[in-house]
């Protein structure tokens, strides 16, 4: 080898070579499926199982999609023109029973020409919880606005809501745009306001009803204000109480049927047995959720607390609701909730599934707000006492704001249970979405025998809202954790 | 605590206000006082409404006679029994189903949460579809699409018979082991030639056959323990460990196949008798969609539990027993598992729960559970709702609480043992 | 966030839904003082009780709260129609969530004492029956030896098909399900051999089939159900009401009054008894705590009962049930009004 030098061999090169392609089996296409697909032979297998299954899946599938039918008017027709269009014995969907009945899954029997209410409604919610909910990120907060406020306004036009009502709604989105790009904490107050406004929209009746109601909460809390200038604190707080008590019970519904009178503000009434379909199902679900938040903060600061008998019952409440399977609750808002309460007490059965719904998830909200509490690092807790605040103000000023804000995943997470739970409310007679409007719909004379097709349907709706939150929760998680590790 | 600053003052009213230790007290008495009010208001309440409808508050009912009809039952019963026998035998049913439901989704979803990790691009991806349809669809639509399959896709039990003109008819599955029917699911049965009958164990009936394996079982297990006792103090004098594997495989495989032998056990599988199988075991479909649907439904959630639990241990913990010299066995079980199961096993517990607080969604498919018996047929034939309704929540209540103690206790023995 | 704001939420809902308390007891201020008659229907059996797209219910059913509803209230339509399923039921009526229990249940000896309920009368006679497949070959019930019913689960039929059953040295494979709808999907796909319920829901069910003539049901009526409506036990006038409601719906067949000559006769009829029951003569209504033209507006509603049953199950619908035991006494049947007097 010594021999050989630079001198010797007739050629060298003085310049780099460009470098060559790497050989097909090292690159592209070919080098990801090697690497992904084929690195070995149990990889090999795998992916064949894989490839089977998909194959599988999507031969059966797939001709039932592709013969789907959407203009008929009764399932016999539907095959029929499955039958002519493909020849005799070939399945397809018939989604012509969607086509028809869409606004059965959608609303239930509410009344179609107010179903831009609770269209409206929804456009708003979101509007509602924007400050709260989407305050990470401004471009995902006006995203998340503009699609909801953009699809419920056509949505309202296309349902045909009178030209009045889409002046109001679309000024209503427009004013509360501003409010949250300009003042933001201002727009907390609509939250605050939403839920008033959300019942008197779904249910009708007049607006002074609600407006009364909210009176009540305003008299409570300008006593307590009062009480605690005076210095009274406690006291404060029982007379609010009882001043809210005293002015719902006997004052509001009289001044409230005053003002109707004076200026009369109603809209239609809808009773609750018209809910059903994804409205009912939402309805219970975000009522349940959002009342069961505030019961959910106090269970799990009674859980937190030192002050042993507190403790035990929030505990006691707790492993309780979390002990027996929801359709049991169900079962005893249907069947028992009747013997709790005064003789002659009898109240709408949606309203005490919600009540039953909203015991649920709170005794679930508080765990998923104990995990915030405890992922607090004591030095806050410690902070806020060598500060020498109350332990209420530490609450509220310190701990439960740090608390809640890291709690969201979780409570998204709740929501999206609570909501899929929302299908139980069909065992106890009330319109779901899954069963029982699907089989109202099936047993007519013209949809008799189509199962696959609603539940395709609703299955997807489901699919779409629930992925979407528990995307929005696993985002939330990922930004959090960013701020606080 | 801290000695209330108070301490060995005398007391005075105004402390109630201002001194924390009474303050305390006294906030605790209001509660207790509020909370027992209400109590006492919903109580009150129930009598007044029992007594206007003249209805009484006992629970004799559940001796009379049920009068109806369970079809799947784990222990013998006929309408002659009584409401209590029929609710046990809903109770074990709820039982059945939910043990089953926790072993099919585990291993469904151990498969699916190490398949999601895997390097292969499409399988991972499949898991990836497969974990994120159940979980975001309720549980209530799986049940009903997959007894719709059940009822509208699976071949009638005569279609499995092969024509005349000897074309066959419906293929079974599992080398000819299984046969899906739209009535039920035909599978091999367990049958014992030599069986002894029961014996009869602080005056319960139970089967000898059980009897027996338990014994041989517990046994094999006691030995098993003294083995490892033993190879553990030879490893830890002569530094070697005797190799023991293979006679803790044998001291549990020899006693239950020669059990076997003796009992002439056999698995005989179901074949097609006029219209309807027979030989086999006819598991009804209520609950073999239950079943299923629980399993896949909780396999998805278990997928994503242990797929965190993997990923939660760090690489460096593999590295670093790898640099200590232990080969990939140990690493794996004496490493990574530990810390993986410390992360899994409490959400796990919890998803197991979930399946058997949810395995009362049988009222869906008509399967005989503990809601269907006491909670169903029970409460309206005997208009006996409050009895019927606490009974069953406290039944359901028991078997949580049971089993949180049981976790809470794993939970204490396994924690991270820091500060 | 404010947290403070949701507690808001908590009382707000509650109270503008509104939380109705009434009089104990006294089912009829309740209903007059609500100004709706709350009726506990069936969720969805076709001919029976089943909403329409939008929400409109109908049926046999139906009618008898429409009767009622138009009696008490004088507006047929003033009624919300509870949908129960067959767990749910009777707790709905003594709980006091509907004042009236239309749902094709039986009136039986433990749901009319232990059950406290009272049973208002008759308004459809039935049997349990069985419908099995042409194709099976079987042509009685007793042929049924070993096979696979579906039934379901709360009702009595439950009950009278393990008694016959045993009675008759048989066995059966029950398979549970909890709707007809559920039902008619498992016959329909052959889970099962045979189905069992009322024969009026047999036929119901079998109309509504595609291929109706490959279904038979069986000659054998294994149990008598009669459907009554219910109400609840200890308000004798409010089960009154309910009573005198149907006889005056089945006494205007006998007596030749329709939904067509109602206002004619009420002024015209020399029939005495018609007199009476139509407010002509005498007040009647006033011994019901009713005004004088109650049984006048209850006909109107929807007819008599004869009408009724034309209308939504007779031979002219789809459903094609015969009258049967259902037909008046006068003409071989058991539907038999107590006199107006």
């Amino acid at each position: 080898m010594s021999e050989v030098h630079a001198e010797t061999v007739p050629f060298v090169r003085d310049t780099m070579l460009p470098s060559a392609a790497p050989p097909a089996r090292q690159s592209g296409v070919v080098l990801w499926l090697r690497e992904n697909l084929f690195s070995g032979p149990l990889n090999i297998l795998l992916t064949l199982a894989g490839l089977a299954a998909v194959w599988g899946i999507v031969s059966h599938l797939w001709p039932w999609f592709a013969h789907a039918v959407w203009n008929a008017s009764s399932i016999g027709e539907c095959r029929q023109i499955i039958a002519e269009r493909h020849g005799e014995g070939t399945t397809g969907a018939c989604f012509a029973i969607i086509r028809e009945r869409w606004n059965q899954f959608i609303f239930g029997f509410y009344p179609a020409e107010h179903y831009w209410r609770p269209t409206a409604v929804f456009g708003l919610m979101m509007f509602a919880v924007a400050p709260i909910l989407f305050s990470e990120s401004r471009r995902l907060r006006w995203t998340v606005l503009a699609v909801s406020a953009v699809t419920s306004f056509a949505a309202c036009v296309a349902l045909g809501a009178p030209d009045r009502v889409l002046l109001a709604v679309g000024a209503g989105f427009v004013a509360l745009a501003a409010l949250i790009e300009y003042a933001p904490r201002r727009a907390l107050a609509f939250s605050v306001l939403y839920p008033f406004l959300a019942v008197w929209m779904l249910w009708g009746g007049s607006i002074w009803s609600p407006i009364a109601v909210l009176a009540g909460f305003a008299l409570a809390l300008v006593v307590w204000r009062l009480g605690a200038r005076l210095g009274v604190g406690l006291l404060g707080l029982a007379l609010g109480v009882a001043a809210a008590v005293w002015w719902w019970a006997a004052l509001g519904p009289r001044v409230a049927a005053d003002l109707q009178g004076l200026m009369p503000l109603a809209l239609v009434p809808v009773e609750s047995r018209s809910f059903g379909g994804f409205l009912l199902a939402l309805t219970i679900g975000v009522s349940g959720i959002v009342m069961s938040l505030p019961l959910g903060i106090i269970l799990a600061l009674a859980r937190q607390s030192n002050l042993p008998v507190v403790r035990t019952l929030a505990v006691m409440f707790i492993e309780f609701i979390r002990g027996v399977p929801l359709i049991t609750l169900l079962f005893v808002a249907s069947i028992l909730l009747n013997y709790f309460l005064p003789p002659g007490t009898n109240f709408d059965i949606i309203l005490r599934v919600i009540i039953m719904v909203t015991l649920f998830a709170a005794a679930y909200m508080a765990e998923v707000i104990r995990g915030g509490l405890a992922a607090l690092p004591r030095g806050q807790y410690e902070g806020a006492d060598s500060l020498g605040l109350t332990y209420w103000q530490a609450q509220r000023l310190i701990i439960l704001p740090q608390a809640l804000k890291i709690s969201i995943p979780g409570i998204v997470g709740t929501f999206i249970g609570v909501f899929k739970d929302t299908t139980l409310v069909t065992f106890v007679g009330l319109f779901d979405p899954l069963k029982q409007m699907a089989d109202t719909i099936r047993a007519t004379f013209a949809w008799k025998g189509a199962y696959w097709e609603p539940y395709v349907f609703t299955g997807a709706i489901f699919f779409i809202l629930c992925f979407a939150m528990s995307r929005y929760a696993m985002y939330l998680e990922r930004r959090l954790k960013t701020d606080h590790r | 605590m801290a000695p209330a600053p108070g301490a060995g003052q005398p007391f005075r009213l105004s402390m109630l206000i201002h001194d924390r230790h009474y303050r305390a007290l006294l906030i605790q008495a209001l509660v207790f006082i509020l909370v027992m009010s209400v109590a006492s208001w919903l109580v009150n309440n129930t009598v007044q409404n029992l007594a206007r409808m003249g209805k009484t508050f006992d629970f004799g009912f559940l001796t009379n006679r049920s009068g109806y009809d369970i079809p799947f039952s784990l222990i013998p019963y006929d309408s002659n029994s009584t409401h209590l026998r029929a609710a046990m035998v809903g109770l074990l049913n709820t039982l059945l189903v939910s043990a089953l439901g926790c072993l099919f989704a585990t291993i469904l979803g151990v498969f699916a949460g190490v398949l999601r990790l895997s390097r292969n691009w499409l399988v991972a991806r499949l898991m990836t579809v497969y974990v994120e349809i159940f979980r975001n669809v309720p549980l209530l639509l799986w049940i009903l699409v997959i007894l719709a399959l059940f009822t509208e896709v699976m071949p009638a039990p005569r279609d499995y018979r092969v024509a005349e003109d000897g074309t066959a008819g419906a293929e079974m599955i599992l080398f000819g082991g299984i046969a899906p029917t739209n009535r039920y699911t035909a599978v091999p049965a367990i049958v014992a030639e030599h069986d002894p009958g029961p014996v009869t164990v602080l005056g319960l009936q139970i089967d000898a056959m059980v009897v027996a394996f338990a014994l041989a079982l517990l046994a094999a297990w006691m030995i098993h323990l003294w083995l490892r006792a033993w190879a553990q103090e030879r490893q830890d004098s002569t530094g070697r460990r005797p190799t023991t594997w293979w006679i803790s495989v044998l001291l549990y495989l020899l006693p239950i196949l020669g059990l076997m032998q003796l009992f002439g056990i056999h698995l005989v599988a179901p074949e097609l008798r006029g219209f309807n199988f027979a030989g086999g075991m006819n598991l009804d479909n209520g609950f073999v969609v239950l079943l299923l649907a629980l399993s896949l439904y909780t396999g998805a959630f278990i997928a994503e539990i242990v797929r965190a639990g993997i990923l939660a241990v760090s690489r460096g913990q593999t590295e670093a027993a790898a640099a200590l010299g232990l080969r990939p066995r140990p690493i794996m079980a004496l490493v990574v598992l530990p810390q993986a199961l410390r992360v899994i096993i409490p959400p796990l517990i919890s998803q197991f729960l979930n399946l058997t607080k949810n395995s009362s969604l049988a009222i869906a498919v008509g399967y005989p559970d503990l809601r269907a018996t006491l909670g169903g047929t029970t409460l309206n034939q005997t208009g006996r709702e409050m009895e019927s309704m606490i009974l069953m929540m406290g039944i359901y209540l028991a078997i949580s609480l049971i089993v949180s103690a049981v976790m809470n206790l794993y939970n204490s023995r396994v924690r991270l043992k820091e500060r | 966030m404010r947290y403070t704001a949701f507690l808001a939420t908590v009382a707000a809902s509650a109270l503008t839904a509104g939380v109705a308390l009434a009089a104990e007891g006294d089912t009829l201020a309740q209903v007059k003082q609500r100004g709706v008659l709350n009726c506990g229907v069936n969720t969805g059996l076709v001919g029976f009780a089943a909403p329409d797209a939008n929400g409109n219910w109908s049926g046999f059913d139906i009618a008898v709260c429409k009767a009622v509803a138009a009696a008490v209230l004088g507006d047929p339509s003033k009624v919300k129609y509870v949908p129960t399923t067959g767990q749910t039921r009777f707790t709905a009526l003594t709980s006091g969530e509907v004042d009236l229990l239309a749902r094709n249940s039986t009136w039986t000896f433990q749901r009319d004492t232990d059950l406290k309920m009272d049973f208002a009368g008759v308004n459809y006679y039935d049997g349990q029956g069985f419908m099995v497949r042409k194709d099976l070959g079987v042509s009685s019930a007793t042929e049924l030896d070993g096979a696979t019913i579906c039934i379901q689960t709360g009702t009595s039929t439950e009950l009278n098909l393990a008694d016959w059953f045993k009675a008759n040295n048989m066995t059966y494979q029950p398979v549970n399900i909890d709707s007809n709808a559920e039902g008619e999907q498992q016959y329909m796909a052959g889970a099962c051999d045979a189905y069992t319920t009322d024969a009026s829901g047999l036929a119901a069910t079998r109309a509504a089939f595609a291929d109706p003539d490959n279904h038979v049901i069986l000659p054998e009526i294994i149990s008598k159900e009669p459907l009554a409506p219910a109400t609840r036990h200890g308000d004798n006038n409010w089960t009154d009401i309910v009573r005198w409601t149907l006889y005056a719906l089945i006494s205007a067949e006998e007596y030749g009054v329709t939904s067509a000559n109602l206002d004619e006769l009420s002024r015209s009829s020399t029939n005495p008894d018609v007199q009476r029951m139509l407010g002509a003569t005498d007040d009647y209504g006033a011994m019901l705590g009713l005004d004088k033209e109650w049984a006048k507006r209850a006909i109107a509603a929807s007819g008599n009962y004869g009408e009724i049953f034309a209308a939504n199950i007779g031979e002219q619908t789809p459903i094609g049930l015969p009258r049967g035991l259902n037909a008046l006494w006068t003409q071989g049947g058991l539907m038999y009004a107590m006199p107006f007097r």
